[in-house]
């Protein structure tokens, strides 16, 4: 499903060039669950911003679902991004002016679908993470793991083939973050990819397939 | 994403800060104000103008001795008198031309009025009977000058209303004698009292026959012949059959000028036509400063929601969505805002109108399209800038920032 080839990325940081990715070559396959794991400054989190178009590789290419998505323009990459690619963030990034049902619809208001097949879509994707009664909550009114669980609807609102969580449980005690996991993992195995970054090893365990990073390269890949 | 979608969302977000919004859009509302206001007093004063002309009577033509051109010496000064005078025989010329309705031969001079001991200064009209309907004057008492030939200096006078209260005060005039210069006139009637009108006033004129009035000024000549045409559509006809008959008369020169109350009206209308523009156009300057509120707001308003635009752009907005939705943020501002100044504007024409009853105090309806049109477009056009900064944000950048 997803071929890096060679993919490097640099940062101008002053007059200096900062390597954040060297060379990744990476190949993963359909309904894969991996995590992925490293010291910060590694370039996780670039890898992440490449992978889910956010950010243009230096070099190298990109290929996605047998595309080549390195050169797409700016619409293009929102078109791959809304279409394909569920993103969950540390930090949730939910709107707070918006209450949860809302915030789920965000990504199907941008697509243009229709309010009434929005709302049902909406009721669905809310009763598969068990916040139905939370419907009209205004994200100050939820907590962590619900907002979570929140950010968790919105991100499967297209039903996206690939879901990016970089750090999902950074902001969660254990209990709820294994609770959170628990939900990632259920739309892995409905054959989701899921690619996750975390710091905790606990959570990275449970991944079938972990990579390590340093440095911005793969230092270990338990798929080799 | 829908355009109906991209308002709701807009809104949502303006509704989230009331003050701000209110503030920016009472920003706009003053100018838009201002514009509606000051247009509706430019307006206001053309109709009053306007309205002050057609009371004279807009079928009039003048014939004025003389001709007006640019010339590099008076006329006159190199070569003695080039003009021929006006003369009652002129007047009772242009008066057999087709479509004339009425001509009346004009003099007007200052005369001391006395009664016995009473006396005064008053503005002598000569003239013949057609001044009275040709000038829409009004009769207090007894009659008007006695139709017939325009060369018969009967010693009958006719006096404004002031003259007639001070010289007579209570007593009835009819039938009285004055004095004016050095003859003898026995009023035959007044005027009603009428005022001001067009910088002349009646109610300190007295109207005596033309041939007296020459006599009296010692000049064969008139000041001014006034003509009543048959209808406007003849003004124009009777104006060019008026300048050929009378070149004929004064051995083929164009030595007079015709001018019709059209175009003095249509003068005046251009005058404060361009007046209304211009303190319209000063008043929009002011839609200009709102605008570049505008763009502050949303400039600073950009700089704080650098997650929720990042975000947006990880759920799939393109930068052409973000971009509508600031412009659609600026464009709801505007119309708000819009729509409260053309609500003030009215208000304050409206009560401007009461202040001045006098003056048709009415916000032309251009004027209003046009405000709304510039504050909105003002608004979008000083959104632009900070939209398209949003739209260009990095979305790595702003979601990793906290």
């Amino acid at each position: 499903m997803i071929q890096l080839d060679k993919i490097s990325r640099t940062f101008q940081v002053g007059d200096q060039q900062v390597l954040a990715l060297r060379e990744v070559s990476l190949s993963i396959a359909a309904g894969e669950y991996i995590a992925i794991m490293g010291p910060s400054g590694s370039g996780k989190s670039t890898l992440l911003n490449l992978l889910g178009l956010l950010d243009r590789p230096s070099s190298g290419r990109y290929s996605l679902d047998g595309r080549d998505v390195t050169g797409l323009n700016e619409a293009e990459s929102a078109r791959v991004r809304r279409d394909k690619i569920g993103f969950v963030f540390q930090f949730f990034h939910l709107v707070p002016r918006l209450d949860a049902a809302a915030n789920v619809a965000l990504p199907l208001v941008l697509a243009g679908i229709a309010p009434a097949e929005r709302k049902q879509r909406v009721a669905q994707l809310l009763a598969d993470v068990g916040l139905s009664e939370r419907a009209d909550h205004l994200p100050s009114q939820l907590s962590g793991g619900q907002l979570q669980r929140v950010a968790i609807a919105r991100a499967m609102s297209m039903h996206p083939a690939l879901l990016l969580a970089d750090e999902p449980t950074g902001n969660l005690d254990r209990a709820t973050g294994r609770e959170v996991m628990g939900v990632l993992e259920g739309l892995n195995q409905r054959g989701a990819t899921l690619i996750v970054i975390t710091h905790d090893q606990e959570i990275g365990a449970r991944a079938r397939r972990r990579i390590g990073m340093e440095d911005g390269r793969v230092i270990s890949d338990t798929a080799t | 994403m829908r355009l109906a979608d991209t308002f709701a969302l807009a809104w949502g977000t303006l509704a989230q800060q009331p003050r701000r919004t209110a503030l920016i859009g009472l920003a706009m509302s003053i100018g838009v104000g201002a514009v509606v206001v000051l247009t509706a007093l430019g307006e206001g004063a053309r109709g009053y103008v306007l309205e002050q002309f057609a009371g004279l009577g807009t079928n009039l033509i003048i014939v004025i001795p003389g001709r007006a051109e640019t010339t590099g010496a008076a006329p006159g000064v190199l070569s003695g008198e080039t003009t021929r005078d006006l003369t009652l025989d002129d007047a009772d010329a242009v008066a057999r031309i087709a479509w004339v309705a009425a001509v009346a031969p004009l003099n007007v001079g200052a005369a001391q009025i006395t009664r016995g001991s009473l006396g005064r200064e008053a503005v002598l009209l000569g003239s013949t009977a057609p001044l009275l309907t040709i000038r829409h004057m009004h009769l207090g008492l007894g009659h008007f000058l006695p139709p017939g030939p325009s060369d018969q200096a009967t010693p009958v006078c006719v006096l404004g209303d002031k003259i007639r209260a001070e010289l007579f005060g209570n007593a009835n005039p009819l039938g009285g004698w004055v004095r004016i210069g050095d003859r003898r006139f026995r009023v035959i009637g007044t005027l009603a009292a009428q005022g001001q009108q067009m910088g002349f006033n009646t109610d300190e004129a007295v109207v005596i026959p033309v041939a007296a009035a020459q006599q009296l000024f010692n000049t064969p000549s008139l000041f001014r012949i006034l003509i009543e045409a048959r209808g406007r559509a003849a003004v124009p006809r009777v104006k060019t059959e008026t300048l050929a008959l009378l070149k004929t008369r004064h051995e083929g020169e164009e030595d007079v000028t015709v001018i019709t109350q059209d175009a003095v009206l249509a003068t005046f209308d251009r005058i404060l036509t361009a007046l209304t523009l211009a303190v319209g156009g000063i008043a929009a300057i002011s839609l200009g400063v709102a605008g570049v509120l505008i763009m502050n707001v949303m400039l600073v308003s950009v700089a704080q929601r650098r997650a929720e635009i990042g975000l947006l752009k990880a759920l799939g907005a393109s930068g052409r969505s973000v971009r509508a939705l600031f412009l659609a943020e600026a464009g709801l501002i505007a119309t708000l805002g819009a729509a409260g100044g053309v609500a003030l504007g009215l208000v304050a024409s409206f009560v401007l109108g009461r202040v001045y009853p006098q003056l048709p105090i009415v916000p032309p309806l251009w004027a209003v399209a046009a405000a709304v049109a510039t504050a909105i477009l003002a608004g979008l056009l000083f959104a632009w800038l900070p939209a398209r900064r949003a739209a260009k944000l990095d979305a790595a950048l702003s979601l990793s920032r906290r």
